[in-house]
């Protein structure tokens, strides 16, 4: 289908974005990348009155490394995270999540914001935002803050952004030497949204692992951190009974209910047999 | 402030040329392309950016052209499988395409060529893995996707070969 009609401007300033947003209130929507937003427009899915392009504030666009965290500008497009050094280096965990987030067409012109923003439950970005640990910075007309990633995610599609504000940023704390990631997802097709998927993170020192962040995406309406499963691993090397713990421990964790494709039963088996793969990759002992 | 407008005026350069027109902004890039200026190689199958069959070059970057606003690409350098034909920057692919059958209604063979050469562009030795995972996101109702692999491979080969003489 065709996108109903709407109004379009293209704001050059942060100050001119906020008076627009400030005008049309509720009437408008930002559009960044446009990679959710347009084809739901197309799909009339959605039918705002004004969208306001955000795409010229180029001065949120990239990627800084200062004192200890990464900040990636909201407007970054998932390619230039997927192909930036600094990424590779600092964020190992986004450098392979990155691939698996649609596909290099869509990464062409979708952004790091406008995932976070949206929040869909099966997205990449939002989990691995949890497992590191990341901070968004936010601002509105009046002011700005930052909200934590254990904050941020409220519900399906529903974050911590009160209406008027906008995403500028996400900051990571950078890799501390021991510390390692690991991720994997199951989709139906290479690109596709995960049918379930698992973000890891943690230290592993001398053999023993400690500090295991799991975040679990498409098992319910926002991503997961899995605090009993993670305990599962504190201060024991990987083994096959860690995992079991683990495998086990996630029923208190993971509440997952039916989709159209898979039952709330099959995606905790999934999410019990990435955890097995993920810990495996985490600690270097692939199987 | 700058007011919103459901017509504007937007100039772009597609396949080398300088065009300016007034588009209703709703409009997307590729009915722009196809209504406006009749280039009618991009073509549309889903409309909500799951196909690639809507594939086009923005500034150097491969999109869904579907998922794009005309008024998006003002000041943008567009290029369509009609410029890159013409100029011969995809000949052995798409002769490649030919003769291994990696068409038969080739409605996805644009989207294809474009997608096959970014991949080689970046990544002259792709496994066959690798190029499954690139064309992931472009459907083909017809060919079962194996002769297009044989021929983005065949490609690559030869493209190295010649490369290596
Ligand atoms: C075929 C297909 C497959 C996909 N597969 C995946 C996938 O596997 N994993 C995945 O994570 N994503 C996937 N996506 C979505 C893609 O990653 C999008 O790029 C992303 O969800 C939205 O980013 P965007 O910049 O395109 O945002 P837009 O579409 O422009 O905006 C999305 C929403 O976020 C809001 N928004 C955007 N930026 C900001 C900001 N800075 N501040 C406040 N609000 C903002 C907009 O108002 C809008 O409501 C897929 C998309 C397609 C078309
Ligand atoms: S028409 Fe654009 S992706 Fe299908
Ligand atoms: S050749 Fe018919 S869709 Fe691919």
């Amino acid at each position: 289908m065709k996108a109903p009609a709407f109004a379009y401007v293209k704001p050059a300033s942060l100050a001119e974005t906020f008076e627009l947003i400030e005008r049309y209130g509720e009437e408008a929507r930002l559009l960044a990348g446009g990679q959710s937003l347009v084809a739901a427009l197309n799909m009339r899915l959605a039918a705002p009155r004004v969208l306001i392009d955000i795409g010229g504030l180029r001065e949120f666009a990239g990627i800084n490394v200062m004192e200890g965290t990464l900040a990636i500008g909201a407007l970054t497009r998932h390619r230039d995270v997927e192909r930036s050094p600094e990424i590779a280096r600092h964020l190992p965990l986004l450098h392979q999540a990155l691939p698996h987030v649609a596909h290099a067409a869509v990464r062409n012109r979708g952004t790091f914001g406008g995932s976070i923003a949206f929040a869909d439950p099966a997205a990449e970005l939002p989990a691995c935002s949890l497992a590191l640990d990341a901070k968004f910075l936010i601002a509105s007309k009046e002011r700005a803050r930052r909200v934590a990633a254990r904050e941020f995610f409220k519900g399906l599609y529903e974050t911590a952004m009160e209406p008027g504000e906008i995403l500028l940023a996400g900051e990571f704390p950078v890799l501390e030497s021991g510390y390692r990631s690991a991720f994997q997802e199951l989709a139906r097709r290479h690109g596709d949204y995960a049918i379930v998927g698992l973000a890891a993170h943690g230290r592993l020192a001398n053999g023993v692992l400690s500090d295991v962040r799991l975040a679990y995406f498409g098992v319910g309406a926002t991503p997961v951190l899995a605090r009993n499963a993670a305990a599962a691993f504190e201060g024991k090397a990987f083994s096959d009974a860690a995992v079991s713990a683990a495998q086990a421990a996630l029923e208190h964790d993971l509440e997952p209910s039916d989709d159209i494709h898979h039952s709330a039963a099959a995606k905790m088996h999934l999410a019990r047999v990435l955890t097995g793969r993920v810990m495996a990759q985490l600690a270097g002992a692939e199987r | 402030m700058r007011e919103p407008a459901e017509i504007m005026e937007v100039k772009l350069v597609v396949n080398g040329e300088t065009i300016s027109r007034r588009v209703a902004v709703r409009q997307n890039l590729v009915d722009f392309l196809r209504e406006e200026l009749g280039l009618t190689g991009s073509h549309f199958g889903c409309e909500h950016g799951v196909c690639g069959a809507c594939t086009v070059v923005v500034d150097g970057e491969m999109v869904r052209g579907c998922l794009v606003l005309a008024a998006q690409c003002d000041g943008a350098r567009v290029e369509t499988i009609e410029g890159l034909s013409g100029n011969g920057a995809l000949a052995d692919l798409q002769r490649a395409f030919h003769e291994r059958n990696a068409l038969q209604c080739g409605f996805c063979t644009p989207g294809m060529l474009l997608t096959a050469a970014e991949l080689l562009a970046r990544n002259p030795r792709p496994s066959r893995e690798e190029i499954r995972a690139h064309l992931s996101g472009n459907y083909c109702r017809c060919t079962g996707y194996q002769a297009i692999v044989d021929a983005v491979e065949a490609v690559c080969r030869a493209r190295r070969e010649e490369a290596a003489s």
